[in-house]
């Protein structure tokens, strides 16, 4: 699909930023608040836009910490449908955050969200170690995001200029 | 007794007016909860690349003096990057020269072309040093008034009226600030014939080229024959958002920017080693770093400017740089009176146009360089403001 220049700008506005309101955003790209709607119906049509998500740092808030891991899993694609019908198994459950097939010494990146390690550990052995086309599995738990998505969590760049400078 | 101090002041120094500046920033600088529209830098973070450039730097313990004129490599670059991006070409051996900000260049430029009583043409609103570093240099600041409805544009015509036998140069500042004005190719060539009958010197101050967002920019030293009357003025404060890291360059033909080298050489030696490592990254690696915040102005501008006239402050589109120069005739107020009046009331910082000369009466500057939430929150504000008028 190919899109022109303002609706790409508006899509990089909205991924940086998708709470600005379409007033803001229209005056930001110089057009009109109806054109901007319909851009951005359009986008969301086509799942160019799929989803408006908010980052959350849940290291501040007490009792939701939760533990992140990120598995290396070695499959045996099924003749036909290759790699795509065991990683659809496992990214249909709702612990899995994300799902990669890699190049290199494992085939799927699989990345699990759980509210303890051992909610973590139940999940990797009951769930993903049991799918038969699993052959192996390692388990990397995160202990410190510092970047996520492009986003620096507790970066420290507040605005240090002086109110009023030549 | 005590004896009186200030008779030891030179009389220039003395009769030097306070900068309109520094009293608003007395003034905002003690207050809380302040949204500030005053600030003349970016507010952008010098890129990762560059810092780390630097921090290198100093692991390698490049903590000497380097050459008067500058590291030869970043000259070079200097020389790639003005020769790529404008057109212009320099000898990086003897037509450049790296200084500490675009200020010390243009110290450099005026202290070198002026004799006791010359008159160097300014062209209002003005950037708050140029009069001042004229009159230091001992030279007579002309002022030219730009107006509105020119959109503050300099007119040949206006050229012509303020030139006298003792005229030496005309200061030249595009994108400007305050105004946010950028000179067209047209504009300049119309210029740069009046420039060419007087046999005058351009110092072209091009600090914010790399900020210009509807047109391409064009540098003072690529008009046809002007190579030989411009002293080009420019450095990493903006367009790199480096402020804090002092460092400019300025080029010229040999004789000039020779007689430069030789003032610098006394008074400065050389501009600080670890920016210019840091620079010469900025300008090898950084180009698209620069082009990614140049989006990210215009689109503030954009919303900024649309919203300043949503809330009754009539503003021209600014081509460059990071500011804009709202009218507020229909306040009756003069400038100071609104800036402290919004200051005091809403809590918003903005710098009253007569700072930057007469002719920037009637106006406020308005930097547009903060992040679209607080120029938001600025505009809320300012447009309850201006509803009682
Ligand atoms: C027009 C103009 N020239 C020069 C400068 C000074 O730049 P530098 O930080 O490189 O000394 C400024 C800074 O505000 C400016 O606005």
């Amino acid at each position: 699909m190919t899109f022109n220049e303002i609706e790409i700008e508006i899509l990089n506005i909205i991924e940086k930023d998708s709470r600005l309101s379409v007033d803001t955003i229209a005056k930001m790209v110089n057009k009109s608040t109806e054109e901007v709607s319909t851009i951005i119906k359009k986008l969301e049509d086509l799942n160019v836009i799929v989803e408006y998500n908010t980052m959350v740092n849940w290291r501040k808030v007490a009792g939701h910490e939760g533990v992140t891991a990120m598995i290396d899993v070695k499959v045996a694609p099924k003749r036909g449908v290759g790699f795509d019908a065991i990683a659809e198994r496992i990214y249909r459950y709702p612990e899995v955050k994300s799902v990669y097939l890699m190049s290199g010494a494992y085939d799927l990146s699989v990345v699990i969200e759980g509210k303890s390690m051992s909610e973590v550990g139940n999940f990797v052995s009951d769930k993903l170690s049991t799918l038969d086309s699993v052959l192996s599995t390692t388990t990397h738990f995160v202990l410190k995001k510092y970047k996520h998505d492009g986003t620096i969590f507790d970066h420290g760049e507040e605005d240090k200029r002086i109110v009023v400078s030549p | 007794m005590t004896i009186n101090k200030t008779q030891f002041l030179s009389k220039t120094v003395t009769e030097l007016k306070p900068s309109g500046i520094r009293r608003f920033f007395d003034l905002a600088a003690n207050m809380e909860g302040v949204i500030s529209l005053g600030v003349g830098e970016p507010d952008f973070v010098t890129s990762w690349a560059v810092r780390e450039a630097c921090i290198l730097s100093l692991e390698q313990g490049h903590t000497s003096y380097t050459a008067n004129a500058g590291l030869i490599e970043l000259r070079s670059e200097i020389a790639s990057y003005l020769n790529r991006s404008f057109s212009v070409k320099y000898s990086p051996t003897s037509e450049i020269l790296v200084t500490v900000g675009a200020s010390q260049a243009l110290d450099l430029a005026l202290r070198a072309i002026i004799d006791p009583g010359d008159e160097i043409i300014i062209v209002e609103p003005t950037f708050v040093s140029y009069a001042p570093i004229v009159s230091l240099a001992g030279g007579v600041p002309v002022p030219i008034h730009t107006e509105k409805e020119d959109e503050f544009k300099l007119r040949p015509d206006q050229i012509e009226k303020v030139i006298t036998n003792r005229t030496k140069a005309i200061l030249i500042c595009s994108p400007n600030n305050p105004t946010g004005s950028v000179l067209s190719k047209e504009e300049l060539v119309e210029i740069s014939k009046i420039i060419k009958k007087h046999d005058l010197l351009v110092i072209s101050d091009e600090i914010y080229a790399e900020l210009v967002y509807d047109q391409t920019y064009t540098s003072f030293p690529s008009i046809e024959d002007m190579f030989d009357q411009t002293i080009l003025i420019s450095g990493f404060s903006k367009g790199f958002a480096m402020t804090g890291w002092r460092l400019g360059f300025v080029c010229a033909p040999e004789e000039i920017l020779q007689a430069m080298l030789k003032i610098h050489q006394y008074t400065m030696m050389c501009a600080p080693t670890m920016a210019q490592h840091a620079a010469i990254e900025a300008l090898k690696g950084g180009m698209h770093d620069v082009e990614e915040m140049r989006k990210s102005y215009r689109q503030r501008r954009n919303f900024f400017v649309n919203s300043l006239t949503e809330i009754g402050l009539t503003c021209y589109t600014p081509g460059g740089a990071f500011y804009a120069f709202p009218s507020i005739e229909k306040t009756g107020m003069t400038s100071e009176q609104f800036a402290e009046n919004l200051l005091l009331e809403e809590k918003v910082a903005v710098v009253p146009g007569n700072v930057f000369g007469e002719s920037g009466e009637g106006f406020v500057r308005c930097s547009y360089a903060s992040s679209i939430e607080q120029l938001q929150e600025a505009v809320k504000r300012m447009g309850r403001f201006m509803k009682k008028f």
